[in-house]
C-alpha cells in the first residue's frame, strides 16, 4: 500500500513540517529530501512546475502539492489508521476552515512581524496575537483542535509554534503571555514524537531568520 | 425533521454563485438571501463571525462559511449524483490543488488586470494567459475537468472564469480569453451552459456589466 515516496522538503518551512507530521502520524516510511531554495532540484521543478514550491510529496513518481492537500492526500490514503479529520461532515468543514484560516493569516503576519519595524510591525503583532486568540478561541477547553485526539487543525497550526520564538525576539514580545491556553496547548502537541521529531530547534529557526534579515538587509 | 438550507450570497460573486450551482445540481432545497455587502445583516455577521463575507451555507442552523469548504460539505452531506468530488485521492488532490490556482493565483493576476494600465496591465495579461493555459491543459482529453461528468473544479472555473471573468474583461475592453486562443475551455463552456442549472446559475449580463463599470469608477476615483 505504501510504495515509493518521497518529500522533497526545506527544514524550516512550517508547510513542510505539516507534511512531515501527517506522515510520522501514519508511521509512514519516506524519502526525505532536503532542497537548496536558492538551487532549486531539477526533480522539484519537474514535480511542481505550477509554484516551483517545497513541500512536494511524491507518491509513486505522481506529485502532490500544497501543504494541507498533501495531509489530507495521506489522510486519505492511509485512512485505517491515526485519522486526522473527523467523519462528521460538519466537524471536517470546521476543521478545513480552521486550517484555511491559519493558512490566511497567520504566515504573513509572522513574516511581517519578523521582516518590518515601527509602526508597521506593531500593527502585524497586533493583528497576529488578535488571530491567535481567535485560534484559541475555537480551542476551548480542549486538549487538541480536534477534540480529545491530535487532528488536522493541530497539524495546520503547530508546526508554528517553532518559529514563535523568532517572532518573539524579532517583535519584542512574549506570544505566551498574550495567549497562555495558545502554548499550553502547542507544548501538549510537543509531547508527541510525530510534532517533536518534525519541527525543528526555536533557536535554530531564530538563526535562520537572523541570515535572512542579513541577506535582505533588514535590521 | 425537513432539512432546512440558508444560503447568504450576493449576486455578482462567483464564489456564491458557485455555491447555487452545487445545490442546484444535487437537487437540493435551499432559501436564497441577498447580502448587500455595504450593509452587512447582523445574520451574516453571526454566521461568519471570522471574515464576515459571503458566501455561508447554514444547515440546519450551522454555518460553514468559505466556498471550497462550503462545497466538499454539500458533497459529503448529500451523496446522491451528480458526485462533486472525484473519489480517488490522487484526483482529489489535483481538483483541490486546481481550485486553489484558481482562487488564489488567477484571482490576484486578475485584480492586477483589472486595475493597472499600460506596460503593466500587458504585462498581467500575458501572465494570466499563461495561467489559463495551465488550466486548458488540465481539461485535455476529459469532456470536463471533473471527467465524464460536470464535479467540482468544473463548478468553480466556470463561475469564475467563464460566468464572471468574461463580463470584467468587456467590462474593462479587453479582449484576451477568446476562442481561439482557448479553444478548449470554450468547447467546454458550450457542453456546460446546455445544462440548464448552469445557465440558471450564470451572472446577468447586463446587470453585471454595469456593476463592475461603477465599481471600477468607484475605485479609480478613490485612488487618484
Amino acid at each position: 500500500m505504501e510504495g515509493e515516496l518521497v518529500l522533497l522538503d526545506f527544514w524550516p518551512s512550517m508547510f513542510g513540517m505539516r507534511t512531515r507530521i501527517a506522515l510520522a502520524e501514519k508511521q509512514i516510511k519516506y524519502e526525505y529530501r532536503e532542497e537548496d531554495l536558492r538551487n532549486k532540484s531539477a526533480l522539484l521543478l519537474q514535480m511542481n512546475p505550477v509554484h516551483k514550491k517545497i513541500p512536494v510529496l511524491i507518491h509513486n513518481g505522481k506529485p502532490v502539492c500544497e501543504s494541507l492537500i498533501q495531509v489530507q492526500y495521506i489522510d486519505e490514503v492511509w485512512n485505517d489508521r491515526a485519522p486526522l479529520l473527523p467523519s462528521n461532515p460538519y466537524q471536517r468543514a470546521t476543521a478545513r476552515f480552521w486550517a484555511d484560516f491559519v493558512d490566511k493569516k497567520i504566515y504573513d503576519l509572522g513574516a511581517k512581524i519578523w521582516r518590518s519595524k515601527g509602526e508597521e510591525q506593531e500593527a502585524a503583532k497586533k493583528e497576529f496575537i488578535e488571530c491567535l486568540k481567535l485560534l484559541e478561541g475555537e480551542l476551548g477547553d480542549k486538549p487538541y483542535f480536534g477534540g480529545k485526539d491530535f487532528g488536522y487543525v493541530d497539524v495546520a497550526l503547530v508546526p508554528f509554534y517553532s518559529w514563535f520564538y523568532a517572532y518573539e525576539k524579532c517583535g519584542k514580545f512574549s506570544i505566551e503571555a498574550e495567549c497562555p491556553k495558545l502554548i499550553a496547548w502547542a507544548k501538549r502537541c510537543m509531547q508527541k514524537e510525530s510534532v517533536a521529531k518534525s519541527l525543528p530547534d526555536p533557536e535554530k529557526i531564530y538563526d535562520f531568520v537572523l541570515q535572512l534579515k542579513k541577506a535582505f538587509g533588514i535590521e | 425533521m425537513a432539512d432546512q438550507v440558508k444560503l447568504f450570497g450576493m449576486w455578482a460573486s462567483p464564489y456564491s454563485r458557485r455555491v447555487e450551482l452545487a445545490l442546484k445540481l444535487k437537487g437540493i432545497p435551499y432559501e436564497y438571501i441577498e447580502e448587500d455587502l455595504s450593509n452587512k445583516s447582523s445574520l451574516l455577521l453571526k454566521y461568519n463571525p471570522v471574515h464576515q463575507k459571503i458566501p455561508v451555507l447554514v444547515h440546519n442552523g450551522k454555518s460553514i462559511p468559505e466556498s471550497l469548504v462550503i462545497l466538499e460539505y454539500i458533497d459529503e452531506t448529500w451523496r446522491n449524483n451528480p458526485v462533486l468530488l472525484p473519489q480517488d485521492p490522487y484526483e482529489r488532490s489535483m481538483a483541490r490543488f486546481w481550485a486553489k490556482f484558481v482562487d488564489e493565483k488567477i484571482l490576484i493576476t486578475t485584480r492586477m488586470v483589472s486595475f493597472t494600465t499600460g506596460k503593466e496591465q500587458e504585462q498581467a495579461i500575458e501572465e494570466l494567459t499563461e495561467q489559463l493555459k495551465l488550466l486548458e491543459n488540465e481539461l485535455k482529453g476529459k469532456p470536463y475537468f471533473a471527467g465524464e461528468a460536470i464535479g467540482y473544479l468544473d463548478i468553480v472555473v466556470a463561475n469564475f472564469l467563464v460566468f464572471w471573468f468574461r463580463n470584467l474583461q468587456e467590462a474593462l475592453g479587453i479582449n484576451m480569453f477568446t476562442e481561439e486562443k482557448f479553444p478548449i475551455i470554450f468547447e467546454w463552456t458550450e457542453k456546460l451552459v446546455k445544462i440548464k442549472v448552469v445557465e440558471e446559475c450564470r451572472i446577468p449580463k447586463e446587470k453585471h456589466l454595469v456593476y463592475i463599470r461603477t465599481r471600477l469608477e468607484a475605485l479609480k476615483s478613490a485612488s487618484k
